[in-house]
């Protein structure tokens, strides 16, 4: 039975992990920002055999409340054993380019929170000697692209931070996961068309559980975006600018 | 492996364009669309023909309503939401000692579209349709009102929305009564059955004793063998049993869409002699695990392709005891005389205990359903050949596997549509529900 805490609980990604730690009597504490969809999701993962949930309301936005945050979850799960890091968006580019603000409280969304909420984490882990760090980044940070560099560059950073972490931490035993899906069809991509490369979040987060067991670095899901996101980091940049992505 | 789904339906015939919107939380209001559009709610896709497709409508997808509400595992009572699976249901409930009241043949559609279509299994007999055990549910109108309905509460909005094809408005959630099982095996005993009269002794011997009965009928076979094929009865196996089988791991999937149909006249009868044939002449009883025995096709993934790009059409039709023998070997017979090779027709004898819903199609009757590939005029020549025999015989089609019945038809094999109409969302409407009541001209 492992203690487990999730940030961003309500997206499609985590619901769907969180699912899987039930299954299996792991013990939760779900934090997001809307109070109705969290007791949904409670009331469903108690039925689907979790010892225990716990709820609590937070924008990840709210940087001061984090460190509380952490040390409320650990008091009423006694402990912790893992850590998922889920809360996003997509920013719309065009936007992002109109409007530093709006393109600055995107970076906050889905970068600076993040790091922020890594750092306490990889504190409390640290003095624990043990436990898992995992962050959903994305294959979108490989590569600056013109349809989405705001989202690229705040998953790239994301991801630079959990290398020096994970660096950071591997000799006092922390597993610090960086999961970097492909396209996975959620509420946060209903704009677009969906095709072949497309995934379920079930897949997806049957990839995570999987990753979290084997203690691995970085993780793609599915796994082919290894193979695609390896072509793509090979076009020259000569070539790549002038490429419509 | 769960892959990007297209929404179109099982059979595969016809083939709709639709704009789809995902529904995700059951406390938000339906999502802005077309107000011109009609909507439709669409579960996992599994109705065969048209009534899950919303030709240049709007698609509700309710798989994302996927959550459980509520189970009390001393009575028996699940509450969830209506995207839900019943394969889902089961993985929760059986190792808990709860069954679903009523399965039909795949594991694989969503509660809402249990509900929608009122399906039924092969414990018709003794336990009646899945509508009969589903307690309250809570229905979406796209004025926005919110209605819970059941048998005291919106009773006329509990009665038209089973049964009632995603028309009356969206089910966000349902209530159900499981039933209590020992553990998840089935006590089967299969025989051959040498001609329809054989099935009818047996059926007839075995309703009383057995609560699951179906026969599987060699479409090929003809003449004084016509209706030959297998009985298979069965009950939950009691507490204790000497060996219990292995839970089922392995399943297989159609891994592309086929560029034509494996499914003809010549596979058909070599299939049908081998199935035939695999089993002993002499009554044999075996102890099976609930999935191979309910949902034997589910363990070929995706099997749909087998039939190629213009798919293929499901007929199920019920009639009334005092013709119904007659009226089956009519359809056979003329199955027969047809070039159409059917792989598969399932017979069973339905129950008396009536359904709550108004355009429920269970009734009591014998039931034949048939597969056959599409092959255009040919096959729905046909079948509207078997539609006579079933309107001579004063019995019904299933709308879940209909993609072709006229509108004559539908009038005559559901004469309450007068009392359902009213209960119709303005804003709700499917491509069945266009073909079979739209005033032509």
């Amino acid at each position: 039975m492992k203690k487990i805490l999730v940030f961003g609980a309500t997206s499609a990604i985590a619901e769907a992990t969180t699912r899987l730690f039930a299954g299996e009597g792991d013990k939760l504490y779900l934090v997001a920002r809307n109070v109705t969809r969290l007791e949904r999701i409670r009331d469903d993962l108690r039925i689907r055999g979790a010892v225990q949930v716990e709820t609590s309301v937070m924008d990840a936005n709210s940087i001061e409340q984090h460190a509380a945050m952490v040390e409320r979850a650990t008091a009423a799960l006694g402990g912790l054993d893992i850590a998922l890091i889920a809360h996003g968006t997509l920013p719309d580019q065009k936007a992002c380019e109109k409007s530093v603000e709006h393109m600055l409280r995107e970076l906050q969304t889905n970068c600076t929170s993040t790091l922020s909420l890594v750092t306490h984490l990889a504190n409390w882990f640290e003095r624990q000697g043990q436990g898992t760090i995992a962050v959903i980044s994305s294959v979108a940070g490989e590569r600056g692209r013109q349809s989405n560099y705001v989202y690229g560059a705040a998953k790239a950073s994301v991801s630079a931070f959990l290398q020096g972490v994970r660096n950071r931490l591997h000799k006092s035993g922390v597993h610090v996961l960086t999961i970097k899906p492909g396209f996975v069809d959620t509420p946060m991509t209903t704009a677009f068309e969906k095709g072949p490369l497309w995934a379920q979040p079930e897949v997806v987060a049957r990839g995570i559980q999987r990753a979290i067991k084997r203690r691995r670095d970085v993780v793609y899901l599915p796994s082919m975006w290894r193979a695609i996101m390896f072509i793509i980091r090979l076009i020259p940049e000569p070539i790549f600018k002038r490429l419509s992505l | 492996m769960d892959r990007y789904r297209s929404y179109q339906s099982w059979g595969g015939y016809p083939r709709a364009r639709h704009t789809v919107k995902r529904l995700i939380w059951r406390d938000a209001s339906l999502p802005n669309c077309d107000p011109d559009a009609y909507l439709l709610p669409y579960g996992n896709g599994r109705s065969y023909g048209d009534c899950c497709l919303n030709d240049r409508g709007v698609l509700l997808d309710t798989r994302g309503l996927k959550r459980f509400i509520g189970f009390d595992q001393a009575a028996g009572v699940l509450r969830c939401e209506a995207g839900i699976l019943l394969a889902e249901i089961l993985e929760l409930i059986v190792p808990k000692g709860w069954f679903l009241p009523v399965t039909p043949g795949t594991q694989y559609v969503t509660l809402g579209g249990a509900i929608a279509n009122d399906v039924h299994g092969k414990n018709h007999h003794t336990a009646g349709t899945f509508g009969r055990y589903v307690r309250c549910f809570e229905l979406l109108r796209s004025d926005g009102a919110r209605l819970l309905c059941s048998a005291c509460e919106n009773s006329d909005w509990y009665r038209a929305t089973i049964g009632g094809l995603g028309l009356t408005g969206l089910i966000l959630w349902a209530e159900i009564a499981l039933k209590p099982i020992s553990n998840p095996y089935l006590a089967v005993e299969a025989q051959r059955i040498r001609d329809l009269r054989h099935f009818f002794e047996l059926s007839e011997a075995s309703d009383r004793d057995y609560e699951y009965t179906v026969a599987w009928i060699d479409c090929q076979a003809t003449g004084r063998s016509l209706g030959r094929g297998l009985f298979m009865r069965a009950n939950h196996a009691p507490a204790f049993c000497a060996n219990y089988p292995r839970t089922p791991l392995r399943r297989l999937r159609v891994p592309i869409p086929l560029p034509f149909s494996l499914i003809n006249g010549l596979t058909a009868r070599w299939f049908s002699f081998f199935y035939y044939h695999k089993q002993p002449a002499e009554i044999h009883g075996t102890i099976a695990h609930y999935q191979p025995f309910f949902y034997a096709l589910d363990g070929l993934g995706a099997w749909n392709r087998l039939y190629g790009p213009a798919g293929f059409l499901q007929y199920q039709c019920v009639v009334p005891a005092a013709c119904g023998k007659e009226a089956i070997v009519e359809i056979l017979e003329r199955l027969n005389a047809s070039a159409v090779g059917s792989f598969l027709a399932v017979l069973k004898v339905f129950g008396e205990q009536a359904s709550p819903g108004i355009l429920s199609f269970p009734r009591s009757g014998v039931t034949l359903a048939l597969d056959v590939p599409n092959q255009g005029k040919r096959t729905f020549d046909l079948l509207e050949r078997f539609d006579e025999v079933v309107r001579a015989g004063g019995g019904a089609l299933y709308p879940a596997k209909d993609a072709r019945m006229s509108q004559e038809s539908f009038r005559a094999f559901f004469p309450g549509i007068g009392g359902f109409k009213p209960f119709v969302d303005r804003r709700f409407s499917s491509s069945f529900w266009r073909r079979v009541m739209e005033e032509s001209g």
